[in-house]
Parts: structure tokens; C-alpha cells; sequence
């Protein structure tokens, strides 16, 4: 069954204890240029996980926020879809996966992907796309994600996607919170939701996204193209035979004359 | 018939010609550089901005000015106009090279290229890239075939009846597949849906790049045509560039009104007059790329100037390029944030392969039979000069 991961901004204290087990996990390094916590934190090649502290407002009090940011494991992955070797797989129990094996390194995942999540080993000769991977291995075996195992704050809980989608419309209704889960029809639904007392574009999410699932649009096109490549086809040997054989009865009669 | 030399080679090197070797060698050299010490150190590419140059030039622009091939081949060899046969070969020679272009701009542009034939065996068909992938490789080998024909005149001549004999398919497929993947280039933006500013995504851009690639297509033989007049020393029939660029003129209207209609449709025409980087930039491409243009198509005493056609074709050329750039740049600035300006080498690889090509056009026009009623060595290489240091400038 579809696993799922929820995040409670209004619990995060921004300790970044999910960041160290996700470096400790992965294997990544630390890198002086791309900060995982703090106002500046980013996702980078080498940070799957980042949190990113956000100064906001809250009616007229100023507030901090810590917004952990990650792949969303989308339910229809633009990125997987766009991935023209396959490369990037849904898996069953809810992880969006890359194996490098597989990938050509075209970079069409990282333009395709809503929340511009994949990040690119530009220094690397042979460069791999980097993201979460949702720790795969472990949701595989049923353990928890590494970043969630560790959560002091209880701003991370795991379990059945809709559990967690039960769960957070039961806080959203013990008041606190505004009233939108994040990520459940963003992108046509993601594995990682969010909860929070602010408004998400106050916190830095992009809220425009369309609920539509990216894939369907492009391959709402694709569809069509066995039937116009056979029909254009058979369309222009129509045409080739009737034009060469108007030009050999016109040739005929030139010569009768 | 042509006076090109039944056996002998021939290729008079000129100063010109010497600095696009030179240029093709600094290309060659850098792309060498690049696929042993990888992407970051020679591109200034980042997660910004994951597509550059190589891609919204070498690639998106490349295939679409290549676009003459297929064209023509429609015109020619289906619809059998035989007024446009002399144009045909140089036309299908001049895509033929484009996409060769291609070719090597996107191996260079693949940051795992020891991994490029991947998607021939792991099937990634949700992926529109995947089509785009099939299609070009086919067409190119395709095309590769198509000029078998024109070899085997020269070389292996006992294979030129086995070439004409499968021209009608190869014709036919040579179509097909570059209708697919010219709009399918498109459609690669398609999923942009969100990102790409709304003056240019539409679930109608793979119609907008297809109708592009054809109506560039008349406007980049005249340009061809007219350089290569002068390089060559050979009068030009203006009448089979006017009925040509008509061709285009009519195709452009109805994409102007596409275009007009699928804003309206969109509730986007209000962006158009926005007076930001995007709706000029989108004023640019219409205005200099489809009005101006038209105006000239259909007003004959513009029409069958010189001038004109050459004014008519450099406008199309550009706006078509200017599109391109417009959806790999402009439209997607907003969304990607970040800096990106092509570094030095990216320019390098990107002016060597053209200067490649327009060394293998000649090459080729001047050994195998391409131009009829080419002479050589018919005093031409004085306007060289001149003429080819513009070629590189419009197929840039």
C-alpha cells in the first residue's frame, strides 16, 4: 500500500536533525556553498533534505516558520513520465526512485518536474540526478524513512497515505491550522503533505501548481501519435501515386502528339 | 546539366574558408574538453538552468531551420511542383547537414554520454523526449540514405539503381517522421504547463512548431539560395523563390490567426501588451517574424524584389529563432529564477559545428551535384568572401 509522509510546519522547531540522518543515510556531503539549514538553506546535488527557516507574518506579529523541503513523491511523477529511459520510477509502496544505470543524463526530469526538486552533479564528468529517494530501502522493509525516524518534534509522522490524509483533516478541524493540506491535489497528489497555520505561498510553496497530473498533459498528445504518423503516412503515398501517375498520363499524351 | 567534375575532388580552400576551419577546430577541440572533464567545467549550465544553449540553439532552433528539408520533399517529390525541382537537392542537402548538426550538439549537450543509446532498449514512451529521441536518429539515418542517391552518381555507382528504386519510401517515411518529432519538440513544453509563461505554453505548441518548422523552411532555401547565387556565381530564378515564399506566406497566416485565436481562447491576450521582458519579446517574434514578413509576401511589388525575398526570409529565419528562444529562455525566466549566460566554450562548440556544416555544404555543392546549372569555376570566389561569412550569420 501507498505509504505517505506528513509534515507539521507549526510543529518544526528547526533543529535539522532530519538533514544530519539524511547526510548520514545517503552518504552525502556537507558543502560550504549549499547550506541545508537556515534562512539560506537549499536542496542540492548533495542535499536531498533542507530546512529552510522563513520569516513571516502572522496578522501583525512577526513569526518564524521552518519549512522542511524534499521530493513530494508525486502519486503521477512529471519526472518519471518525462524520463525517456526510464530512469525514474514510481515504486509501489509510494518512493519516486532514479537509478543511474538507466539515465542518459538529458536533464528533461529536472525541467519537468513542478516543484523543481532533481538537482544535477554539474562538477561530476559523469554527472547523476539527485533527489530524495524517500530512503526506498527502508519503506521496502517497512521501516521509516530516515528523516522521520529521527524527528524530536513530532513534525514528521509516516504511515498509510490515507491515514495520513485522515489525520491531518482531523487537526485541520482542532483548529490551529489553515485549511488546506499541501500536497494532497497539488500536482494530482503527492506522497509528502503538509500542514500549516500560515498560507503556503507566505511560506515559499509554490501554490499555483495545477492539480491536473502533469504526465496526462503531455501524454493526452502523445496518444495521438501512431494514428498520425499511419494516417499522414498513408495520406502522402496517396498522394505520391496519384501525382506520379497524373505525370506519366500527361508525359503519354505529349508523346501521342 | 551541371559541370561539376565527374571524377575529381575539388576544394579551393579561401581565407574564408580557412578561418571556418579554424573556428570548426577550436569547436572540435572543446567538445573533446567537455566530454572528459563533464558538463559543469565546460557549460555555465546549474539547476536553474539545466538547458542552455546546446539545446534552445543547436538543437530546438537547429532542427527547425532544418525544417527546408521535409518541406521541400513534400512539394517536390509528393505533390510533384515541378517548379521547385531545381531547389529540391540543395534544400534536402541543407537539412541532411542540420541535423548531422543536431546530432552532435545533443551528444554534447547528454551529461551521461557513454549512456546515449539507453532509450533504444529501455523504452521510456511516456516521455515525449522519447519520440523526439526515435524520430530525429531515423530521420537522420533517413536522410543519410536520401543522399545515397546523389553519391552513387559519383562513387559505389553500381548501387545508385538500388537507391532510386527505394526513394518513394524513403520520401515518404522522410516525411512522417519529422511532422512527429518537429511538433513533438513542442510538445516537450507541454508539461512546462505553470512554468512556461503563458504567451507561449499552450497544448497548442506542438501545432505552433510544426507550422514554424514548414514555413521556415521556403525562407531558409531563398536565403540559402541568394548566398549561394553569389558564392557560386549563378543566376537565381526569383520566380520559383516568390511562388516558394508564397507557400510560406499562406501557412503564415493561418498560424498568425492560430495564435490570435488560441490567446483569446486562453484568456492570455491581455499579457500581450503587458509591456514586460515577455510581452516584448513576444511583440518582437510576431511583429518582426510573422507581420512583417506577411506584409511583404502579399504585396507584389515587394514580393518580387530581390529585396524583398531577402528581407522576407531573413525575418522569418529570425523570428523562428527568436521563438525558439523565446520558449527556451524568455517564457521560462520567471519560473527558473537563477542567472544563465552561455559561457565561452558553449558559444565555441555551438559557432564550430555551424561553421562545420557550412564547410560540408560547400564541400559537397562543389563535388557532387547538387546546384543545376552550377558552374564551377565561373569567377565566384571573390564574392565569397561576403557571402559565406553571412551564411554562418543566418544559419546561426
Amino acid at each position: 500500500m501507498s505509504k505517505a509522509v506528513l509534515v507539521d510546519i507549526t510543529r518544526c522547531v528547526g533543529c535539522g536533525s532530519c538533514v544530519v540522518a539524511c547526510k548520514l543515510w545517503n552518504k552525502l556531503q556537507y558543502r560550504q556553498d549549499a547550506p541545508a539549514t537556515g534562512s539560506e538553506a537549499v536542496l542540492a546535488a548533495e542535499n536531498w533534505t533542507a530546512v529552510k527557516k522563513v520569516e513571516s507574518k502572522k496578522g501583525s506579529e512577526k513569526v518564524w516558520r521552518f519549512v522542511k523541503e524534499q521530493c513530494l513523491h508525486c502519486d503521477e511523477p512529471a519526472c518519471a513520465s518525462a524520463c525517456f529511459s526510464k530512469a525514474i520510477k514510481k515504486t509501489k509502496e509510494g518512493p519516486v526512485v532514479y537509478d543511474e544505470k538507466l539515465c542518459v543524463g538529458c536533464r528533461y526530469c529536472m525541467l519537468a518536474c513542478p516543484f523543481s526538486i532533481p538537482k544535477y552533479e554539474w562538477d561530476k564528468t559523469f554527472p547523476r540526478v539527485r533527489k530524495c529517494q524517500m530512503c526506498a530501502g527502508r519503506v521496502a522493509k517497512g521501516e521509516k524513512p530516515a528523516c522521520v525516524e529521527v524527528c524530536p518534534a513530532g513534525a514528521l509522522t509516516y504511515g498509510k497515505h490515507e491515514e495520513m490524509i485522515k489525520a491531518a483533516k482531523e487537526r485541520i478541524s482542532g483548529g490551529g491550522y489553515i485549511n488546506h493540506i499541501f500536497g494532497e491535489k497539488e500536482a494530482g497528489g503527492t506522497s509528502w503533505l503538509y500542514l500549516s497555520d500560515l498560507p503556503f505561498e507566505q511560506l515559499g510553496f509554490r501554490t499555483n501548481v495545477t492539480t491536473k497530473p502533469l504526465p496526462q498533459y503531455s501524454e493526452s498528445i502523445l496518444r495521438l501519435t501512431p494514428a498520425v504518423g499511419l494516417g499522414w503516412g498513408a495520406v502522402l503515398t496517396g498522394l505520391y501515386v496519384y501525382n506520379r501517375r497524373r505525370n506519366e498520363i500527361a508525359r503519354e499524351e505529349k508523346e501521342k502528339r | 546539366m551541371s559541370a561539376v567534375n565527374a571524377n575529381k575532388w575539388t576544394f579551393k580552400m579561401t581565407p574564408t574558408r580557412y578561418v571556418l576551419a579554424a573556428l570548426g577546430l577550436l569547436g572540435a577541440v572543446l567538445m573533446l574538453y567537455r566530454l572528459v572533464f563533464g558538463l559543469g567545467s565546460a557549460t555555465n549550465l546549474n539547476d536553474h538552468w539545466p538547458w542552455g544553449l546546446w539545446i534552445g540553439f543547436d538543437v530546438l532552433t537547429g532542427v527547425a531551420l532544418a525544417g527546408g528539408g521535409y518541406s521541400t520533399c513534400l512539394l517536390v517529390h509528393v505533390l510533384r511542383v515541378k517548379k521547385f525541382t531545381p531547389i529540391a537537392r540543395s534544400a534536402m542537402l541543407t537539412s541532411l547537414i542540420g541535423y548531422l548538426l543536431v546530432m552532435a550538439g545533443l551528444f554534447m549537450d547528454i551529461g551521461r554520454w557513454f549512456n546515449f543509446w539507453r532509450p533504444f532498449v529501455s523504452w521510456g514512451y511516456t516521455s515525449v523526449l522519447f519520440e523526439v529521441f526515435w524520430c530525429v536518429s531515423l530521420y537522420t539515418m533517413i536522410q543519410l540514405l536520401e543522399f545515397g542517391e546523389i553519391a552513387t552518381e559519383k562513387v559505389q555507382k553500381p548501387w545508385h539503381g538500388f537507391f532510386k528504386k527505394i526513394m518513394p519510401v524513403l520520401f515518404i517515411i522522410g516525411i512522417v517522421l519529422p511532422t512527429l518529432h518537429q511538433s513533438s519538440l513542442g510538445s516537450l513544453y507541454v508539461i512546462e504547463v505553470g512554468k512556461l509563461y503563458p504567451l507561449w505554453w499552450s497544448m497548442l505548441l506542438p501545432v505552433f512548431f510544426l507550422m514554424s518548422s514548414f514555413f521556415v523552411g521556403p525562407a531558409m532555401v531563398t536565403v540559402e539560395t541568394l548566398l549561394g547565387s553569389r558564392a557560386h556565381g549563378h543566376k537565381v530564378d526569383l520566380g520559383v523563390l516568390q511562388s516558394l515564399i508564397k507557400v510560406s506566406g499562406y501557412l503564415m497566416l493561418v498560424y498568425l490567426v492560430l495564435k490570435i485565436v488560441d490567446l483569446y481562447y486562453r484568456g492570455a491576450t491581455g499579457l500581450v501588451f503587458g509591456g514586460n521582458l515577455e510581452s516584448n519579446m513576444f511583440l518582437l517574434e510576431m511583429v518582426a517574424g510573422i507581420i512583417i514578413p506577411l506584409i511583404i509576401c502579399f504585396t507584389p511589388g515587394l514580393r518580387k524584389t530581390t529585396a524583398g525575398l531577402a528581407t522576407f526570409s531573413v525575418l522569418v529565419v529570425a523570428g523562428v529563432i527568436i521563438n525558439r528562444m523565446n520558449v527556451v529562455f524568455t517564457g521560462m525566466a520567471k519560473s527558473s529564477g537563477g542567472f544563465y549566460f552561455p559561457s565561452f566554450i558553449e558559444w565555441a562548440v555551438s559557432i564550430g559545428l555551424v561553421a562545420t556544416g557550412v564547410l560540408g555544404y560547400l564541400f559537397i555543392v562543389e563535388n557532387f551535384n547538387i546546384l543545376q546549372g552550377h558552374q564551377t569555376g565561373a569567377k565566384p570566389l571573390v564574392k565569397e568572401k561576403k557571402a559565406t561569412n553571412q551564411a554562418v550569420k543566418y544559419s546561426a
